[in-house]
């Protein structure tokens, strides 16, 4: 029993670094209807400057802030210069730009970082007595459901939060009651990277910095938006932690870990069979 | 009509006669092209016409180049024989994963065909498999040489193989599309439920399309794996599904000449970049890919398309 | 008499010109000599990549320094993102169309054997492969293809022949990588455990593409083993070495050699949590403080300054890269002028006990006719929390 408790609580540990990334790119849909396949390296990336900074001497919270807001200022630059002019191409278009910012982004930090594995530091303390999770881990868990609920309140009882959702779901009359949509969109990016560049700093303590840092979390962050619900913060927080523990779980007791992502895969589409917008997902009716 | 039957027959001479002016290097290389425009053909008929995401078509590309290697390596099948045998697995393959695929839409289909991407390597290393796909190791083939004591080299002779494979590959999707059933996928594709209510069995067309599109990246990894003369797990990662997405974006969706322009981009680009950084080549790759969809937001098809009508209409 | 002198005379000045005379393959010329090479520039193992650049730079000091014999060595690498298709179609580009002499320090197993046959069919050399699999010791078989590096399976046997003198009856927890690298050493395990295979309680693997292994070392401790064999690239080692740590496991751990690097790896896991790690090493490892002013690594450190200065001095990558271009130096300069692929592989095949100054003392480059696989030696080290401490002897050959 005190392996299986051992596995759940190492499993919300990873699902936390889930659930951060997946916040990110639930705020990227939540904001454009889109999902952008370049968060994790954008939250790479801005890991990366963090580095730079600490590196030159700056302390850890001032180089955690300067950080979320050099992200926010650069979400909102790639919106404005590589989104917005293919804004209104097909949609498969649009992913593909995203593609190529991931694979941009990746290949630049390794040129400039190198490929060197790096440490990061984490504001929280070395040790404790608590075995089963590491100090930081629980921090991070933290963090990532503080940022939840800033969204929360920030989408449900905000005007901006407001207008943002709607520009994202019905441009046309968001524009008719004086919403600037292009801003909006841009506001969305800002906020998203800045989401991001949380969670790269929270999860480079766990996994190390270095350019193939967010590779394996993008898939299940992917997977754990999907399945908690793309337009739904909280759905996709849930899902980090559904799926870190499942994870662990399936690998260690049922199916052993040659066959984890099999097993994922099955579950996935069961989940999607019994609820095909997730979990917390809304269902859109279309009218015909 | 006539003129672009002319045209037609014009490449197809150039394409014959180009195994025996280059080199047997570049001879290799335009196989790939063309086994990689039969696998986006296949995306393409999923993708661009029925408008179904796929992000795991790598998988069928596994799929089709394991059968052919093991039915080669273990059961002495000649390699022509592999093609129909990977095509029909596929079929069924597509068409079981297009079943429960049915009733996801859009982000979530894609992230389904996306799990099943990322999965394939790792079902492909399961050590209990291990006797038939090798493992880790892969599997070794041997290349074909020419039959009939023909004067072409094996690479000239797989060629013209392939060559033959495309072309009738080809014709068989065109004509597939141009009528009924490609009608019913564009208006399965725009709009679902008016198709339904218009009497297209939408469930039968989807899982057939995901069939079908299967079998074709299937075939394309058959003659892949013959090509190249070697299989193993990670050469077929997620990464490799997501290439091919860009292809048919790049080449064009819902159009057949699309998935050659597709190929070559995704065979030579990348060589491309490599030539012009070594220290970041994929930042490169990134950026001719980035230019392609601004300057021809509807693939190099659509471009054509475009140049092509406003030189017909002055 | 005087007639017979002369005709003599005449015959011994025709044969020397043709004993004197160079013997080029393609890709040699009295200027130049055309290496070939792949690399995973881009793509999940572009880590490795710092390898194809420290060999370039090395190849660039060397031309500095007046070249081979004359001739400056042009060093063409193309990425091949540890893709096996990949690796035929730059095979094929390096051979058919650059026509380089041979090919060097091609990178990865699966990217290795997908040009296996090729290179023996086109009887061009493929030379020192950089990978640890076993296979590429087959003169017999494939006389063109020889390795360079210690063989994953050797080192491993080392770890279990090891083990059974000092713990007989330990009980095993292995962690490995899932692929070809990963399971030859797990082999390499099984084979020198032999009888006594038994004593392996768990074996869990991981996938590159997992974020983290805290679950499998979880599951490892849950088994109750007291030996921990560690099979893992940089990142997952740190990982695995600091979960250990703290969730209270302290199995006696054996660590394979691909990451063992102090500032890289050790660092990163937390140099207090890495102590009493065991590893068969054979190279010196640049940041282990009894080599800071060791002459290797401080000439080392001042190639990489002059001619590779955006790479990591505390990647022992870049050590590795130097050490084979010390290696294939050596053999085109044992070629003098008869720069044949024969030759080379000949001159390859007969280097008996090198030195490599960036090799650890006494572990030297060995090969013969029979023997393709030039380092086979290693001695055991156990880190101490600030360096890697060598005991015992130097084993292998």
């Amino acid at each position: 029993m005190d392996a299986f408790l051992h596995q759940v609580l190492a499993g919300l540990a990873t699902g936390g670094i889930y659930a951060s990334l997946a916040l990110a790119l639930v705020m990227i849909y939540q904001a454009t209807h889109l999902v952008n396949f370049a968060q994790g390296e954008m939250a790479m990336f801005a890991t990366y400057l963090a580095w730079s900074l600490l590196n030159a001497g700056v302390p850890y919270w001032p180089a955690f802030l300067l950080t979320i807001g050099i992200a926010f200022v650069g979400g909102i630059v790639i919106e404005r210069v590589v989104v917005r002019p293919v804004e209104n191409s097909p949609v498969l278009a649009i992913v593909v730009v995203f593609i190529a910012l991931l694979v941009i982004l990746n290949s630049v930090a390794g040129w400039i970082y190198t490929y060197t594995l790096k440490s990061f530091p984490s504001p929280f303390p070395e040790q404790s007595s608590f075995k089963f999770m590491s100090p930081h881990e629980i921090g991070a868990i933290g963090i990532t459901l503080l940022v939840l609920a800033a969204l929360y309140v920030f989408f449900r009882f905000t005007p901006l939060g407001l207008a943002l959702r709607a520009a994202a779901q019905n441009p046309e009359s968001s524009r008719l009651v004086g919403i600037r949509v292009g801003w909006m969109l841009a506001l969305g990016w800002g906020l998203a990277a800045a989401v991001g560049a949380v969670a790269g700093m929270m999860v480079a303590p766990i996994v190390y910095l270095d350019p193939n840092m967010m590779g394996g979390v993008l898939l299940y962050a992917f997977a754990a938006a999907l399945v908690g619900g793309i337009d739904s913060p909280g759905g996709a927080v849930f899902g980090g932690f559904l799926v870190g523990v499942l994870e662990n779980v399936l690998g260690a007791f049922v199916i052993g870990n040659e066959l984890k992502l099999s097993v994922a895969l099955i579950l996935i589409i069961g989940v999607l069979l019994v609820k095909p917008s997730g979990f917390f997902g809304k269902v859109n009716v279309t009218r015909v | 009509m006539k003129k672009n039957i002319f045209l037609m027959l014009i490449l197809l001479g150039v394409a014959c006669a180009l195994p025996f002016l280059v080199s047997n290097y570049r001879t290799f290389q335009l196989t790939l092209v063309m086994v990689y425009a039969i696998a986006l053909l296949g995306l393409n008929i999923l993708t661009g016409y029925s408008g179904q995401i796929s992000l795991g078509h790598g998988a069928f590309y596994a799929l089709g180049a394991y059968c052919a290697a093991i039915l080669m390596d273990k059961a002495g099948v000649p390699y022509w024989a592999t093609l129909p045998a990977a095509g029909a697995v596929c079929f069924v393959a597509g068409f079981l994963f297009g079943l429960p695929a049915l009733r996801l839409e859009g982000l979530y289909l894609a992230l389904a065909t996306f799990a099943l991407g990322v999965a394939m390597p790792q079902l492909l290393k399961y050590h209990h498999l291990e006797k038939w796909t090798g493992g880790v190791q892969g599997i070794v083939i041997a290349k074909p040489e020419a039959p009939l004591g023909l004067p072409l080299n094996a690479d000239q002779w797989l060629y013209f193989f392939t060559l033959a494979v495309m072309l009738a590959m080809f014709f068989l999707g065109w004509n597939l599309l141009r009528g009924r059933v490609g009608r019913a996928l564009t208006a399965i594709r725009d709009h679902a439920i008016a198709a339904e209510a218009m009497g297209v069995h939408n469930a039968l067309y989807k899982s057939t399309a995901f069939g079908v599109s299967a079998l074709y990246t299937g075939v394309a990894g058959a003659l892949g794996a013959i090509a190249v003369q070697f299989v193993a797990p990670d050469s077929f990662n997620i990464f490799l599904s997501i290439v091919f997405l860009v292809g048919i974006v790049v080449g064009g969706l819902a159009s057949i000449s699309g998935a050659l322009y597709g190929a070559l981009f995704i065979q030579f680009v990348p060589n491309i970049a490599d030539e012009i950084s070594k220290a970041a080549p994929w930042a490169v790759f990134g950026i001719f890919m980035i230019g392609f969809v601004y300057l021809m937001p509807t693939g190099v098809a659509g471009a054509v398309r475009l140049l092509l009508a406003r030189r017909r209409s002055p | 008499m005087k007639l017979r002198f002369f005709i003599g005379l005449l015959a011994v000045s025709v044969a020397f010109p043709a004993l004197a005379q160079k013997k080029y393959d393609p890709g040699v010329s009295d200027k130049e000599i055309k290496i070939g090479n792949t690399n995973p520039y881009s793509g999940p193992a572009s880590a490795y990549g710092t390898i194809g650049k420290s060999i370039a730079a090395y190849f660039k000091m060397v031309n500095d320094q007046g070249g081979i014999n004359g001739r400056k060595v042009t060093f063409i690498s193309y990425d091949d993102s540890y893709s096996p298709p990949k690796t035929v179609e730059m095979a094929r580009k390096l051979v058919e169309q650059d026509e380089v002499l041979f090919v060097f320090q091609t990178l990865g197993t699966p990217s290795n054997t997908a040009i296996h046959q090729y290179m023996n069919m086109k009887k061009v050399p493929q030379m020192h492969v950089a990978t640890g699999a076993t296979k590429w010791n087959d003169p017999k078989g494939h006389p063109w293809t020889m390795g360079w590096q210690p063989s994953y399976q050797s080192e491993a046997k080392i770890y279990a022949a090891h083990l059974l003198k000092t713990k007989p009856n330990a009980k095993i927890a292995v962690l490995y990588q899932n692929d070809d690298y990963g399971k030859d050493y797990l082999k390499g395990l099984h084979d020198g455990l032999g009888a006594k295979k038994s004593m392996i309680v768990k074996e869990v693997s991981y996938e590159v593409s997992d974020p983290t292994v805290d679950s499998q070392i979880v599951q490892l401790q849950a088994s109750g083993a007291d030996v921990f064999f560690n099979i893992t690239t940089p990142k997952f080692a740190a990982m695995a070495i600091r979960k250990a740590y703290d969730i209270g496991w302290k199995p006696t751990q054996y660590l394979n050699n691909v990451s063992i690097g102090v500032k890289s790896v050790l660092e990163p896991a937390g140099l207090e949590k890495s102590v009493g790690l065991i590893t068969l090493g054979y190279l010196k490892e640049p940041n282990d403080k009894q080599f800071q002013n060791d002459p290797a690594i401080v000439k080392w450190r001042e190639f990489m300054k002059k001619y590779y200065p955006d790479g990591s001095l505390i990647d022992n990558l870049n050590v590795y890269g130097y050490s084979v271009g010390e290696t294939i130096a050596q053999v085109l300069r044992q070629c003098g002028d008869n720069l044949t692929r024969e030759n080379v592989m000949r001159q390859a095949a007969s280097m008996k006990s090198f030195r490599v100054d960036t090799l650890l003392p006494g572990v030297n480059i060995g090969t013969s006719a029979q023997d393709f696989a030039p380092i086979e030696a290693g001695q055991l080290q156990r880190f101490d929390g600030k360096e890697w401490v060598r005991f015992g002897e130097v084993m292998g050959r």
